[in-house]
């Protein structure tokens, strides 16, 4: 059949059952791109006959009858459509993997629309920005500094590098490429929570028509290893197989089907017989814990990390300092209570996904959705005995992370099928599969007890902390570990933290951005609160004369660290958010009696590198063309990292940042980089991409010196140029003496994550719910970041934003649900609602702006923890609002009406 | 999926197969994977007139777009006039996919939260299905509904046309209606409807239990009439588990809901 798209007729048959989605990207438009394959998220938003459909949900074959425009076809050759330089201006985007769609679905609105965006924008998803840049971007609001001057670079609103390609949907994300050969991998999961295989019956399977190969238990390499990715894999406890005997949760990935399409694997998959024998299961983390419980890993040979398998404890550790006993006997008031924490789906727009294939030297290539290129190389070496040289394993831009990317989970089954056929391989997750194969918060049940003077000085603090790391330990060691960090923040002599890790039958749990803290921040956060209004003093104020100073130490334990106070506005970010609430914003609550209003405050503080070991190593090279080439391993997934690396270059060598280019996130194109997590994008790589710029500086002055004949301090390096008095070079001139001399205009350095500074953040709302309905609607939301020196106002303003936004929706949209067998109840955009246009209010960002003393220009890397004050603000308000204080998330309608109507909710 | 057919459309059925499937707009059918259909049979060729405005009532062909219904503009005397319009905003789905969904596809999905099942059910519809074999029947919409994504339609059997009568149009109105979230799938949604000359109230019931259900009244209710109609009416297991709502929060907003619209009702 023919089809017109953007304005070419293309002759091709889409398969019967192919919906528009895959047939436009069959075509080589890898703007379109998929985020659910369910008409709820927006991205693979076309036109047809210019009206925006979601092409996921349109028959290719049904599309012949129209006109299609994608974002490929929207400019109008090298002019950009309006709506495509309103994205750009307002940095409408971050990873930009929803951008293609968002363009579609603003340039395609009518009036009416427009001027209604919360309706207009349901089925259009951002994990990102919160939305507000988008808004601005469909009012033409300009956010970004066009050009600043050379050497200006630091402190500009400099848009991201690939903007354009983000915008006109060029620029590649993981698997935006066609490759010939490909295989196509799928999985069969288990629909058993704990079952051991006694067969696997895969005859059927390779008897389907462009089955290639199936892969079991049998086919694997005998090794346990974990999916978390660190520097160092001792704080991970190895407890995982690439494909198990054994399934211990529903969804555990059990058999691998390799066909020469999608559809041959998954019929493939369904053909695959297994014979099982179920064992008992036990969902609960307390219940894992008692004797007699089912054992998930009995006899496995842990070497040690795993703490008491008998208990399913996977790891257990307690920190103290002073005398918590004497400090209880000594307080006036104690405040003793539990709050519970549920799972939360990172949910990045990008699904995981990874292509492997054999390149023409023999060396294996991985393509892949990550934030840990090197850790992800090095887990695949160990699985498979490579040798790093033999693997190349790389990043194209990530549609967002959020932390599930800081995991190994499709790169290792796609690698064996490459070795075993010869032949490329790629598996792409469904978002289904996000639910059961990507790993969520955990969950935590945190007993906090805090007992204080009369006047509000706490005189001691314990927190005894349950996290549920489901059926394997991922990242379940160094989140509990991190879930200790909210006791840091108030001075006290007495503390206790008790904390393990459990084993249950349930999907397993890993990284996701407030990693540990979140959890905790909201038990300790609402502990304050509820203490102060015990004793009548006010909340804020009660945090000010408890709060950590200059000068005092920050850990739990009295041992040395390497932790410090590198930068402290906690009090001015107080007082920012107190003048903001104060000030108001003239915005109401609804009309009716049933509605209550209530503010409420809380505040955080978080390490500005990881606890354990990360570093990184980046190079800064002259090129012939007077621009720079960094070569750095971190990734870019909407951190904006790579963008901040262009400016710290381009301020220290006195440049534009359109001067330089960042190559990043490819094993084969730097030295070693622990990963973007934890903060360590601007912290750790940054600062080593600014200690190189500056090394670079220094020497391309020390060889303009002898080349003119100059003293170096004279010497000064421009833009084009080094000049010292009169005379001066062009750095074209310089870098060809330089090349005659033999001498590389490039340096290198390395940075580590320490010492660790610590930033903060202080979240205030106001809200109304309604005690009817248990509706929640926001009002107003301030928002003060510590970020050190702000390098990027605007990229700090669209994290702060889309932290935010995302805090809002742990705590009142996303209701992670699962049944009585560990099932998710709701594995999908529809049913899993992450924050929509209409739930993202806006946000006021304050930013004190108060130098670090250790990070690069004085900054602290600020993407990942607003999120954590978000959620115990919300439960102090609604405390406020009704006089009711929840202490377990979400705040999701039914629970809070539950929770304010008892009676009627107990009815029969 | 190994096939599809778009047939004719003065023989609808022809060459009907074991496994075939019809295809309106196809955002349910392509929105989940699809291993057990075999053909799917398009709708797109059928000619049928979407909306025709008569004496007798609305007519509205199955194949009609959400987006033709959304735009279209009722006669300004229709009391129930914009309950149309809003019938289609009070949809969790996006305009995009609105420009692609059908009537008739909506209510043959037969979702508890189906906008369109709950318009035909408010302005008591009559639907016009077609058998394989040629001949039709008429049912009333209450009926059509069985459970959360069941009907009763028979294998092949195709919904040609919703009727919506002119004593329903011309009734005032209510609705109230709650979802999780803003814009969210409704967790609860009621419409209530009086005709002010026979004084009768119709307050029906949906999203909250797994089909529609009707609370008539002739004449004005009292509160106590209402919660006892609920409580009759709606036994436990007809309200809706799911991740939208659990069944005691939607029972509660049902008699909050049911009580709001009978007091409005009344003062019209
Ligand atoms: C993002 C999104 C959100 C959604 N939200 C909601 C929601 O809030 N509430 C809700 O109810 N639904 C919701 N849905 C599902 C919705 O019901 C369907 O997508 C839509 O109404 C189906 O209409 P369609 O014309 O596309 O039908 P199709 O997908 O083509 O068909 C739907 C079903 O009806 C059958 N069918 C279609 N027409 C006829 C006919 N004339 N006679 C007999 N059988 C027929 C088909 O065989 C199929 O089984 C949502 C869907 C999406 C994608
Ligand atoms: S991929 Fe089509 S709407 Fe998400
Ligand atoms: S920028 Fe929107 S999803 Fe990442």
């Amino acid at each position: 059949m023919a089809i017109r798209v953007n304005g070419r007729t293309f002759e091709a048959a889409p398969n019967p059952g192919q919906c528009l989605r895959t047939f436009l990207r069959e075509l080589g438009l890898h703007g379109v791109k998929k985020g659910c394959d369910s008409g709820d998220c927006g991205a693979c938003t076309v036109w047809l006959d210019g009206e925006p459909v979601h092409s996921c949900l349109v028959s290719a074959v049904q599309a012949e009858r129209h006109e299609i425009t994608t974002i490929e076809g929207l400019a109008d050759g090298d002019n950009l459509h309006p709506m495509q330089e309103q994205f750009l201006k307002a940095c409408a985007f971050q990873c930009g993997f929803c951008t293609a769609g968002m363009i579609m679905t603003c340039a395609g609105m009518n009036e009416e629309q427009r001027a209604d965006l919360p309706a207009a924008m349901r089925g259009s998803l951002c994990r990102c920005t919160g939305y507000r840049a988008i808004e601005d971007a469909l009012n033409a609001v300009t956010n970004i500094d066009e050009a600043p001057a050379a050497g200006k670079a630091v402190g500009a609103s400099v848009g991201p590098a690939d903007g354009r390609g983000i915008v006109t949907g060029t620029a590649q994300y993981t698997l935006d490429h066609d490759i010939t050969g490909l295989l196509h991998l799928k999985v069969v999961r288990s629909p058993h929570a704990h079952a051991r295989v006694l067969s696997i019956d895969t005859s059927a399977a390779k008897a389907v028509p462009g089955v290639v190969a199936v892969y079991t238990w049998e086919d694997v390499p005998d090794k346990l290893y974990d999916t978390a990715g660190h520097e160092n894999h001792l704080v991970d406890p190895d407890d995982t197989r690439m494909l198990d005997q054994v399934a211990r949760f529903i969804g555990q990935r059990m058999v691998a089907v390799v066909a020469e399409s999608v559809g041959a694997a998954e019929e493939g998959c369904r053909q695959v017989a297994i014979e099982w024998q179920e064992l008992p299961a036990v969902f609960d983390p307390s219940a894992a814990m008692q004797p007699g419980a089912p054992l998930l890993h009995e006899g496995s040979t842990l070497d040690g990390h795993l703490k008491r398998p008998a208990s399913n404890i996977l790891l257990e550790f307690n920190k103290s300092r002073g005398d918590v006993e004497a400090g209880f006997a000594q307080a006036h008031i104690v405040h003793e209570a539990t709050y519970n924490t549920p799972r939360m789906a990172q949910a990045p727009l990008e699904t995981h996904g990874s292509v492997t294939w054999i390149d023409e030297t023999g060396v294996l290539q991985v393509r892949t959705s990550t934030q840990t290129p090197f850790l992800a190389q090095a887990k695949l070496c160990y699985l498979f005995d490579l040798h790093a040289s033999e693997i190349r394993l790389f990043s194209k831009r990530v549609g967002g992370g959020f932390g599930s990317k800081q995991e190994v989970f499709t790169e290792d089954l796609c690698l064996l099928a490459t070795l075993d056929t010869g032949r490329p391989v790629q598996w792409e997750f469904t978002r289904e599969e996000e639910f059961y194969g990507a790993a969520p918060r955990h969950p935590m049940r945190v007993i906090v007890k805090l007992g204080a003077l009369a006047d509000g000085t706490l005189t001691a603090m314990k927190m005894d902390v349950t996290s549920n790391t489901g059926a394997y330990g991922n990242h379940g060691g160094e989140v509990l570990y991190a879930s200790s960090n909210s006791m840091t923040w108030y001075r006290c002599n007495n503390k206790q933290y008790d904390g393990r890790a459990v084993y249950t039958n349930n999907v397993p749990s890993g990284a996701m951005r407030g990693y540990g803290a979140v959890q905790t921040t909201f038990a300790i956060e609402c502990a304050i609160d509820e203490l102060a209004s015990a004793l009548g003093i006010d909340s804020l104020e009660m945090r000010r004369r408890n709060v950590v100073v200059p000068g005092d130490d920050v850990g739990i334990e009295r041992s040395p660290g390497d932790d410090v106070l590198g930068g402290y506005c906690l009090d001015e970010c107080m007082e920012l958010v107190e003048t903001a609430m104060a000030r108001g914003n003239g915005v109401e609550a609804p009309s009716g009696d049933d509605w209550r209003v209530g503010s409420g405050y809380a505040i955080s503080m978080f390490e500005s590198s990881p606890p354990t070991e990360h570093r990184s190593e980046a190079s800064v090279t002259l090129l012939a063309d007077s621009t720079y080439q960094v070569n750095v391993g971190t990734c870019e997934f909407g951190n904006g990292t790579t963008t901040a690396q262009a400016q710290f270059t381009a301020t220290a060598l006195n440049t534009t940042v359109d001067r330089v280019t960042v190559v990043h996130g490819d094993t084969a194109a730097s030295g070693w980089d622990t990963g973007a997590f934890a903060s360590a994008g601007l912290n750790v790589a940054g600062k080593a991409v600014a200690l190189a710029a500056q090394a670079l500086q220094l020497k391309i002055v020390n060889f303009a010196s002898r080349y003119l004949g100059v003293e170096p301090n004279d010497c000064v390096l421009g833009a084009d140029e080094v000049r010292s008095g009169k005379a001066s070079v062009s750095l074209v001139e310089l870098f060809a003496a330089a090349e005659d001399a033999g001498v590389t205009l490039a340096q290198a350095r390395r940075a580590y994550g320490s010492p660790i500074s610590n930033g903060f953040n202080v979240h205030g709302v106001r809200l109304a719910i309604n005690t009817t309905t248990g509706d929640i609607v926001f009002l107003q939301v301030a928002h003060a970041v510590d970020a050190g020196t702000v390098i990027n106002p605007m990229a700090l303003r669209g994290q702060v934003e889309g932290a935010v936004v995302m805090g809002i929706g742990g705590a009142v949209t996303e209701w992670f649900q699962n049944g009585p067998r560990g099932e998710v109840l709701n594995p999908g955009l529809r049913m899993y609602r992450i924050p929509n246009f209409a739930d993202a209010p806006k946000v006021e960002v304050y930013v004190p702006g108060t130098a670090d003393k250790f990070g690069p220009f004085g900054a602290k890397g600020a993407g990942e923890p607003p999120i954590d004050p978000v959620a115990p603000a919300i439960a102090n308000a609604i405390a406020d609002a009704t006089g009711v204080r929840f202490r377990d998330l979400p705040f999701a309608p039914p629970l809070i009406f539950a929770a304010l109507q008892p009676t009627a909710a107990a009815q029969p | 999926m190994t096939d599809m057919l778009v047939p004719p459309a003065q023989d609808l059925f022809h060459d009907w197969r074991d496994g075939d499937t019809w295809l309106a707009g196809g955002t349910l059918i392509f929105s989940q994977p699809m291993p057990h259909l075999r053909r799917l049979r398009d709708l797109s060729d059928t000619g049928w007139q979407s909306i025709t405005v008569s004496e007798a009532g609305l007519e509205i062909a199955a194949t009609c777009g959400i987006t033709e219904l959304h735009e279209f503009k009722p006669p300004e005397h229709w009391r129930a006039g914009p309950f149309l319009r809003q019938s289609v905003e009070e949809y969790l789905a996006s305009f995009k996919v609105w420009n692609r969904q059908t009537v008739g596809g909506n209510i043959c999905a037969s979702l508890p939260a189906g906008p369109m099942v709950t318009m035909g059910a408010a302005l008591e519809a009559q639907y016009k299905l077609l058998a394989m074999d040629g001949s039709d029947r008429i049912v009333p919409a209450i009926n059509f509904v069985t459970g959360d994504n069941t009907n009763i339609l028979q294998p092949g059997e195709l919904l040609r046309s919703i009727h919506l009568p002119m004593a329903s149009l011309m009734r005032n109105y209510t609705l109230r209606r709650f979802s999780l979230t803003k814009h969210g799938r409704s967790s609860i949604y009621l419409v209530g409807t009086h005709d002010t000359k026979s004084s009768e109230i119709l307050i029906t019931v949906s999203a909250a239990t797994i089909h529609p259900v009707h609370l008539r009244f002739t004449g004005l209710p009292s509160s106590e009439q209402v919660r006892k109609a609920v409580d009759q009416l709606i036994p436990a297991k007809l309200y809706f588990d799911d991740p939208n709502g659990t069944p005691a929060h939607r029972r509660h907003l049902t008699y909050v809901f049911a009580e709001q619209i009978r007091t409005e009702l009344s003062a019209s």
